[in-house]
């Protein structure tokens, strides 16, 4: 179940306008989505309905997957409340494969159930039939559940859908400058302030409960890593030292914080033991080592290093060793993320003034870039590994985009204003 | 002598009043100088404010010398910490004056432009500001006077995406917090 997030506005309150909802728009989107239909839930509730449309999220979370073509809701011929209103004649004339039927009901101590089933219509087969309970502010999230339970069960993949993201967030210029750390739901909505600074917040990472995100603040004039919980707003600096504190990234087991930290003069990749509060300094060079990235087995961390020039993707073991070069092609490649798989690698890749996200398959050692932007950066895997969500630059200003792991589906989530960059995605809370 | 001063006096009688006749006759024209400005010349003797004596903090104020404030922003190339020639001597003025005020203190802020990682950025506004650092040094600048701080991309004087506005963001600002 989620939890409500506390709001912690540590140094100014924020205008009651910033933080209108982002706008999703599907910029390029996959011709062999599957088409489904979500009916309009019923609504047995005792309680009048709110303005919230279960049908509707579910069907937005599904379109925005890109797997999915949802059929709007003006062109459904029935509305089936339960499995015997079911004319599968009316579903295969409107061409669609799949179809979502559910109820509201009235659940225990104030609390609603969604009742859902999901029916494959041309085998007239039920797939899924399930009870959820949802505490009364969390419809929004009951929602995104039975999308992600019918996307993994048509799928194969658990859905990301129940999920957070967090962002960075710049509005006002110059002494008016102000930054947000944000967390909203995967699909933008419900954004709130966790912190709030006019000195710059950067590189916000989750841990991997979900519970905690790292970031970088500069609210005591250097660079420094704090650790915040979610939920009880509590935080606590982990790394304040001379120079660049930066780049924070957590390991997989959420033990260990491994950063970029340049009180040697210059950056290094150092791993810090949260338990025992030990830091280890794994790099050893010149150059810039940062952005650690842990692999999802936990034995090994790449980074960004412009030891041969200019910025290139290296790995090293998590006991340190030898220093080993990953990517080769392009001028520039940063900010890398390692997909749940431990395969598929995603990097601002960057070719004379252009900077796009490219993924590199390991095992075939193939790099394909899957955004067209400018100045595109900070790529974040979905939980699932289906997408990739990355800041980009339009008319100016900084906003979020979202591409699916083969490019074959690319959606942009826009604020209503000021500058958003850094996204991360969180894991998948339960 | 009493007959003396009287003759003397009478003369003088005399040609005032030759002088009165003479008057009447055709007036003379009165000339009126301007009052003689004071203000414009107090004996203050002070020297020419030498632009080139950079232990002295009034040149901070001073356009023409290495040492005004105005030319505290080092700028750079795309993806470079080489401090280009034309900022030297800026930097020898400002290590000189560090050097002859041991309490002075500056933190040097670097800044990258827009282009690439964030976190890489920040790495190059720190070697940046540690390019300056080293230059302040060499003029006699001790290292607990010199602090570095690197803000990365995340604080842009300009925001637009053209090199017009990328060079001016590719910049040390040399902060004075101290000038004693």
């Amino acid at each position: 179940m989620t939890r409500k997030l506390i709001l912690t506005l540590l140094l100014l309150s924020v205008g009651a306008n910033a933080w209108a909802k982002l706008e999703i728009e599907i910029v390029r989107g996959n011709k062999s989505a599957i088409p489904i239909a979500v009916v309009p839930f019923a609504w047995a509730s005792s309680v009048p309905q709110p303005a919230t449309g279960t049908a509707g999220i579910i069907s937005d979370d599904l379109y925005r997957s890109g797997l999915f073509d949802p059929l709007a809701e003006a062109d459904m011929v029935a509305r089936p409340q339960g499995p015997t209103d079911i004319r599968y004649g009316d579903w295969k004339l409107l061409k669609t494969d799949y179809l979502v039927i559910g109820s509201v009901e009235d659940g225990s101590n104030g609390d609603y159930r969604f009742v859902y089933q999901l029916y494959d219509v041309n085998t007239q087969e039920q797939l899924l039939s399930r009870v959820l309970p949802v505490r009364p502010g969390d419809l929004r999230y009951g929602a995104h559940r039975i999308a992600d339970d019918v996307y993994e069960r048509i799928i194969g993949v658990p859905g990301a859908f129940a999920t957070r993201i967090a962002y960075v967030a710049a509005t006002g210029v110059g002494n008016e400058l102000q930054f947000e750390l944000v967390v909203a739901d995967a699909d933008g909505f419900n954004p709130q302030s966790i912190v709030s600074s006019p000195e710059p917040l950067m590189s916000p990472t989750w841990s991997p409960d979900g519970q905690n995100l790292a970031y970088v603040s500069f609210e005591k004039g250097n660079s420094a890593i704090w650790m915040q919980n979610v939920f009880t707003g509590g935080r606590r600096q982990i790394s304040a030292y001379r120079g660049i504190n930066g780049a924070p990234a957590f390991s997989p087991d959420g033990g260990k914080l491994a950063m970029a930290l340049s009180r040697s003069g210059n950056p290094e990749i150092v791993v810090h033991d949260l338990n025992t509060g030990r830091f280890q300094q794994l790099t050893q060079h010149w150059a810039i080592d940062t952005e650690p990235a842990f692999s999802p087995d936990g034995r090994w961390i790449y980074f960004t290093s412009d030891r041969a020039g200019k910025p290139q993707i290296y790995k090293i073991g998590i006991s340190g060793g030898q220093v080993q070069r990953v990517t080769f092609e392009g001028d520039y490649n940063a900010r890398v993320t390692i997909a749940p798989d431990g395969k598929r690698l995603a990097m601002a890749h960057g070719n004379g003034n252009q900077y796009r996200i490219a993924i590199l398959d390991s095992e075939r050692n193939r790099l394909t870039v899957l955004s067209d932007g400018r100045l595109d950066e900070s790529p974040s895997f979905a939980p699932n590994g289906s997408m990739i969500l990355y800041a980009s630059r339009e008319g100016g200003r900084g906003v979020l985009s979202a591409v699916s792991a083969d490019g074959s589906v690319r959606q942009r989530l826009v604020l209503s204003e000021g500058d958003v960059r850094e996204p991360a995605w969180s894991p998948v809370i339960r | 002598m009493k007959s003396a001063s009287r003759l003397l006096l009478t003369a003088l009688l005399a040609i005032t009043l030759a002088a009165c006749a003479n008057q009447k006759k055709e007036p003379v024209e009165v000339d009126t100088p301007p009052v003689q400005d004071r203000t414009d010349t107090p004996e203050v003797v002070t020297q020419a404010l030498d632009a080139n004596d950079y232990a002295n903090s009034e040149n901070f104020d001073n356009p023409d010398s290495m040492l005004y404030r105005g030319r505290r922003v080092i700028y750079f190339d795309f993806d470079q910490s080489t401090v280009r020639s034309e900022f030297r001597p800026v930097l020898r003025a400002n290590g000189e004056y560090l050097a002859a005020h041991s309490g002075a203190k500056v933190t040097l802020e670097g800044h990258a432009d827009e282009r690439g990682s964030r976190e890489y950025n920040l790495g190059l506004g720190e070697r940046r500001g540690n390019a300056v650092r080293q230059i302040l040094l060499s003029h006699g600048a001790s290292a607990n006077q010199i602090e570095v701080v690197s803000y990365g991309e995340e604080r842009p004087t300009c925001r637009e995406s053209s090199e017009s506005c990328w060079s001016q963001n590719r910049r040390v600002e040399i902060v004075f917090n101290s000038t004693n």
